[in-house]
């Protein structure tokens, strides 16, 4: 069966060491993780996790159903039609061409956030695919340092 | 009333109607063990290891269907736990462990005695908690028992830091549980179970399928009177011995690795599987992708990830084995054409005398399996019987006559060696009334023997049937047929005096190298009413047979030849 690549979101109780039970529970049974965010949910007591991994069907089905099994988990989003965003930071040196940088960032719905002594620091927000190309044309300014934020998705 | 967290734990164990709590205590957990010697009302049994206290918790749960209740100190009173943990674990056995903890303003600076419990316990654990607050341990404790023995059972961990069993406050058990997050579901879906239905009615070759889970959910009598209603034919997992009963004509035998021929030729040629909580486990699949080629499968389970997990089902119903298969006799009991299965049943009953489960037995030495079949005849449905890991579980779990659930209690998920005895130990204190037989292997036993003083201490009567063959059978059986004969590390030829070694801790011991002698030691073992170990010099190279050698099809099964 083939690999295919599945956001799932979890819902899970805001409580003490769930984080490590979704976690562990993907290292024990041999799942991948691609990417992993999590934050409360406001005027809850609920967190979202987006978590992006990959695995031929079967395991998919095994990762949802064992992630439902999880005593605080509330409920499992296997995404189909979704809203899909990832954020990425990215410094350069203050040398660098920052108004190309910036005209590049505002084709990812991104800009320049931050400018120092050094270097300035811009940022990206779009689908994973898109980031990863912003990622990739961003590479020939020389970058010093890229922090990706991973994946968050809505139901559509 | 204002009352200690240590207090508490005593009130809510009182609460929730344990009798028997097993444990062993230790620093960390001694405010608890301060008010289990300030009351009356539970007993408390004091095991020589912490393995065999989870052990003996786990066999009392086995035997009584009810919560198992161990105790345990910090540290290594934990990680000697964590064995007991997984087995239980394994096998979805309902069990509350409490240990202690070191105090809450030492945690994560490496304190005397202090370990990650609930990191340690994640993965063989149902759930678990660390107790972080004296205010939220009525709820943790209410939630443990509840999770503990709903849904599909399993062990649940509760780690309580030693000041939070000091200090003092309100206690108040709660009476229900608000657990959102948390909804097992135990009626099936009745146009699933429809469907299934309308499944089995049209079935040619339809076979009953029957795991632990029947066991769990205390479904034997729905199950017995589904099979009687529709005359089809079952099969039996390693746990589910007991379910259908040795004198049951329409029970075909243990199928998997060591399953008879007749079962897992049932279980290759079936049109139609009806899975009543059981798991589609390797040893029982083998080769996944000759694994029963012809087969819809209708799988019930109350577990949602066992269903899909390993095969695909046709008919998946999440739901109570219980529950579910008794909406299936209402639904079925006047569709069904018993008789349309009866060229199935003949094919069965052929291939059944054609390689019965069978040995060769011997003048010169006792044969493994004449034991099992002794013990049988002799004490049947009496007895409880427990058993280790290895060959003599296989043996027992083919040649012992089981006629009830919860007569059968083993290690079959995580095959725990050492589990036996304490086990049997449990069932004892559940069940004073029934002669306990432990059968085990000289490999085994010597894996929790200190609990020979805890049976002596407590005048628990156990027997342990010591199948003795000075090896490590299983192993053993494994070099030689896949190994060339190699024995690396499998003699145990090295021994103790079992008879000198029970005596010195209190028990009796009978050494026994024929047959009349094992009659007469079993006899005075059972009127002798002290813990007992029964050692019977057995023959060295009797294997378990059939056997489907590991990732072979199941279907493939080397085989006891009847000429010889």
């Amino acid at each position: 069966m083939d690999k295919v690549r599945r956001v799932i979101s979890v819902i899970v109780a805001n409580e003490a060491q769930v984080l490590a039970r979704v976690s562990g529970l993907f290292a024990g049974r041999g799942y991948n993780i691609d990417s992993l965010t999590v934050a409360p949910i406001p005027d809850t007591d609920l967190s979202h996790m987006t978590i992006v991994t990959q695995g031929n069907q079967r395991v998919i089905e095994q990762i949802v159903k064992q992630l439902h099994k999880l005593i605080p988990t509330f409920k499992v989003i296997e995404h189909e039609q979704m809203v899909e965003k990832e954020m990425v930071l990215i410094k350069f040196p203050i040398e660098g061409p920052i108004a190309d940088i910036q005209a590049l960032c505002q084709a990812y719905n991104g800009g320049i956030v931050n400018v120092g002594t050094e270097m300035f620091i811009a940022m990206a927000a779009d689908e994973s695919m898109r980031i990863a190309h912003f990622i990739e044309a961003a590479k020939r300014y020389q970058p010093l340092e890229i922090v990706r934020s991973g994946v968050v998705a809505m139901e559509r | 009333m204002k009352m200690s967290g240590a207090q508490m734990v005593c009130e809510a164990i009182i609460a929730e109607g344990v009798k028997t709590v097993f444990g062993y205590p230790g620093g960390a957990i001694m405010n608890v063990y301060d008010e289990i010697y300030k009351q009356n009302t539970f007993r408390h049994i004091l095991t020589r290891h912490e393995q065999a206290a989870v052990h003996a918790a786990d066999g009392y749960a086995r035997a009584t269907g009810e919560v198992g209740v161990a105790m345990v100190t910090s540290g290594p009173g934990f990680t000697n736990a964590v064995t007991g943990l997984a087995t239980a674990y394994m096998d979805s056995i309902p069990l509350v462990v409490i240990s202690g903890q070191v105090p809450l303003s030492l945690i994560g600076t490496d304190g005397f005695q202090e370990i990650d419990a609930v990191g340690i316990s994640r993965p063989c654990t149902k759930h678990n908690y660390l107790v972080r607050s004296l205010e939220e341990l009525p709820r943790i404790l209410k939630e443990a028992f509840y999770i503990a023995r709903s849904g599909r059972p399993g062990p649940v961990l509760v780690d309580i830091p030693k000041d939070i069993t000091g200090e003092l406050g309100e206690f108040i058990y709660p009476e229900t549980v608000d657990l959102p997050t948390y909804k097992p579901r135990y009626k099936g879906n009745d146009r699933q179970i429809k469907k299934a239905v309308d499944a089995i009615v049209n079935a040619k070759k339809p076979l009953l399928y029957i795991g632990g889970g029947a066991v769990l959910s205390n479904a034997y009598e729905a199950v017995r009177e589904l099979a009687e209603i529709t005359q089809i034919p079952a099969v039996e997992t390693l746990m589910a011995r007991g379910i259908m009963g040795a004198k049951n004509p329409l029970l075909i035998g243990m199928l998997g690795m060591h399953g008879s021929y007749a079962s897992n030729m049932a279980m290759s040629e079936t049109d139609l599987i009806i899975s009543l909580g059981a798991r589609f486990d390797d040893r029982v699949t083998g080769k996944l992708s000759e694994f029963a080629r012809y087969a819809d499968i209708i799988h019930i389970d109350i577990d949602p990830a066992n269903i899909g997990k390993l095969v695909d089902v046709d008919y998946p119903i999440v739901g109570d084995v219980k529950i579910v298969v008794e909406k299936m006799i209402e639904m079925i009991r006047d569709k069904v054409d018993p008789d349309r299965y009866q060229v199935w049943r003949d094919i069965l009953k052929r291939y059944d005398e054609l390689h019965p489960l069978m040995y060769h037995d011997s003048e010169e030495t006792i044969k493994p399996q004449w034991v099992i079949e002794r013990i049988g005849e002799l004490v049947g449905e009496e007895a409880i019987i427990t058993s280790d890991v290895g060959q003599h579980q296989m043996w027992a779990a083919q040649f012992y006559p089981f006629d009830r659930p919860r007569q059968w209690i083993n290690s079959g998920g995580l095959g725990t060696m050492g589990f036996g005895f304490p086990a049997a130990l449990g069932a004892k204190m559940g069940h004073p009334e029934k002669v306990v037989i432990n059968i085990t292997g000289d490999g085994s036993i010597l894996m929790n023997v200190q609990e020979l003083v805890t049976a002596a201490e407590y005048n628990l009567p156990v027997i342990n049937v010591i199948l003795n063959n000075h090896f490590l059978g299983m192993v053993r059986q494994w070099q030689t047929f896949f190994y060339d004969k190699r024995y690396s590390e499998t003699d145990l030829s090295f021994q103790p005096d079992w008879k000198l070694l029970a005596e010195a801790c209190g028990g009796a011991g009978y050494d026994v190298t024929t047959k009349e002698e094992f009659d007469q030691a079993l006899k005075s073992a059972i009127d002798g009413k002290k813990v007992t170990f029964l050692n019977v010099a057995v023959d060295r190279f009797e294997n378990v047979l059939p056997m489907v050698p590991a990732g072979g099809a199941l279907y493939n099964m080397l085989l006891e030849h009847k000429e010889k």
